[in-house]
């Protein structure tokens, strides 16, 4: 049986003079071709979670394994085979749409980079951005320019942190068409934030939500809410945001 | 004067008070470079009147412009390397390239090649700016110049390498130490005085450098003396201690900042 593309367990991270851990005794698996949100207010550990998947830190505790192997001591192994695409990271606004994807392809080692870069910059609509700037192209465009950049590998898996936060409704649809279409072509995992309730209901084959770096609840989203008798995933997260708990309906 | 302008005054000074309150390094920043700078032109002054007193202060343009150009090597290596993680965190682009599957020696290497260039360029300019406009002869020092300007290079590496390891360990809180430390060597380096110049204190101090060396031996060259060769296995050894120093501290300060999970949040402090 193929190893599941993220696999954490018992993680454990505390912050320098943080009061609480900001994940505290976490187990999450993401098996291949699945899509996973990581949903939760503000603090509630997604992001500490991706970094430690992405290797951009070493937990206080726990062990993270991408494809069954540690992000941390088989770097070599594991960044080849993902990708990540983040409100909060940039490319850099000196360089063109072209110039910034041409280098990333070289740094992922793309064979066809011409062929890649034309066919990714086509599929998100930014041909004719090519030879424009980054830092003169509009929130959406640079995100649509980022998620670009985390397909250029060709990923396994892809790790998302509120990829739609900056684009419009209509933009916001078509991505998603695009990310689900992909995912289905390549059997791509992905790993994903958001705070898009509905995104997450329509776009996530399964969830878990946070709160102060504890899983609350797990499941498909459908079984998440006839679990707690919601009607809505955002009047449960408002719900466990307000009290830290969720109670099971049973 | 408008009612509310001392309290908005007020308001102003304290957002940029607060600032040193919360970090050593940018309270360093305010007393660092006063200091340096008495330091560097208090020892330049005792040289000079060390040289017109004893009449021999002719050589001194020279010595001054030569200087100048080979401690710019030293300096754009430094540069180079820290200044390209720099733009990374300027750009909010340094996480994907943490998570790019690059090694850390390969992205260094890179940083190197790039300051290579870098100082390559400036130092055939300025040595014609030189030429044109002192009739000064970078190369009245003859092929030597080349290795000892490596060396100067070589040194400069191993300075933005442990600088760069700052960067990833502080953020910004670290700038003013990326651009300061070059100039905290300088005064030790015996840039635009000889040795003897120092004080003895300051002199143990200049000993364990290898720019000191470096730049005895360019005037040495320039009063047309010779380099002994006893010197370039010091100067090999202190460089190859040092490059080594620097990639330790950047292996230490690059596990230190992900343990303490701030590469994931660089450039956003």
């Amino acid at each position: 049986m193929p190893e599941p593309a993220v696999a954490i367990h018992q993680l454990v991270h505390r912050y320098q003079r943080a009061e609480r851990a900001a994940v505290d005794g976490l187990h999450l698996s993401v098996a291949r071709g699945e899509i996973v949100g990581l949903l939760g207010p503000n603090g509630a550990g997604k992001t500490t979670t991706l970094h430690a998947v992405l290797g951009l830190l070493k937990p206080t505790a726990g062990v993270v394994k991408v494809f069954g192997r540690s992000p941390l001591s088989e770097r070599s192994l594991v960044l080849p085979r993902l990708n990540f695409a983040s409100v909060d990271v940039d490319l850099p606004s000196n360089l063109t749409v072209a110039e910034s994807l041409w280098i990333f392809a070289g740094l992922y080692g793309v064979r066809t980079r011409r062929q890649r870069l034309d066919e990714l910059l086509e599929r998100f609509e930014l041909i004719p951005l090519a030879r424009h700037l980054i830092g003169t192209l509009s929130a959406g465009e640079q995100m649509r320019l980022k998620l670009c950049k985390a397909l250029l590998n060709e990923p396994e898996l892809l790790i998302l942190d509120e990829p739609t936060l900056s684009l419009d409704p209509y933009r916001a649809q078509k991505v998603r068409g695009l990310l689900r279409s992909i995912q289905r072509e390549r059997r791509l995992a992905i790993l994903h934030t958001s705070h898009n309730m509905q995104e997450v209901e329509t776009f996530c084959d399964r969830i878990v939500f946070l709160h102060q770096g504890r899983a609350l609840a797990e499941g498909s989203p459908r079984e998440v809410l006839e679990r707690f008798q919601s009607r809505s995933l955002d009047e449960l997260f408002i719900r466990a945001a307000e009290t830290g708990e969720l109670f099971d309906a049973a | 004067m408008p009612p509310e302008a001392p309290s908005r005054i007020w308001a102003m000074f304290q957002r940029y008070l607060v600032l040193h309150r919360r970090s050593l390094i940018r309270a360093f920043d305010i007393f660092f470079w006063p200091v340096m700078d008495l330091l560097i032109w208090g020892f330049v002054t005792l040289y000079i009147q060390e040289d017109i007193a004893a009449g021999s202060a002719a050589h001194l343009v020279v010595f001054l412009i030569g200087a100048m150009i080979s401690w710019d090597i030293h300096y754009r290596g430094q540069q180079a390397v820290t200044i390209s993680l720099m733009e990374e965190i300027w750009t909010r682009n340094i996480v994907n390239i943490l998570i790019a599957p690059i090694r850390l020696w390969e992205w260094i290497a890179a940083s190197f090649l790039y300051g290579a260039l870098k100082v390559g360029i400036v130092t055939a300019l300025l040595a014609l700016l030189a030429q044109w406009l002192y009739a000064f002869e970078l190369l009245r020092v003859g092929w030597a110049f080349f290795p000892l300007a490596a060396n100067l290079l070589l040194f400069g590496w191993a300075i933005g390498i442990f600088t760069a390891g700052l960067l990833l360990r502080f953020g910004y809180a670290a700038e003013a130490l990326i651009w300061g430390i070059p100039f905290l060597l300088q005064p030790f380096s015996c840039v635009f005085y000889p040795l003897g110049t120092l004080p003895a204190w300051a002199q143990a101090i200049a000993r364990c450098l290898p720019s000191t060396y470096v730049f005895e031996a360019l005037r040495a060259v320039l009063q047309g003396g010779l380099i002994t060769w006893t010197v370039w296995p010091l100067i090999l050894g202190l460089n190859a201690l040092y490059v080594a120093l620097g990639i330790g501290c950047f292996v230490w300060l690059f596990r230190r900042a992900r343990a303490d999970g701030r590469l994931g949040h660089l450039g956003q402090d």
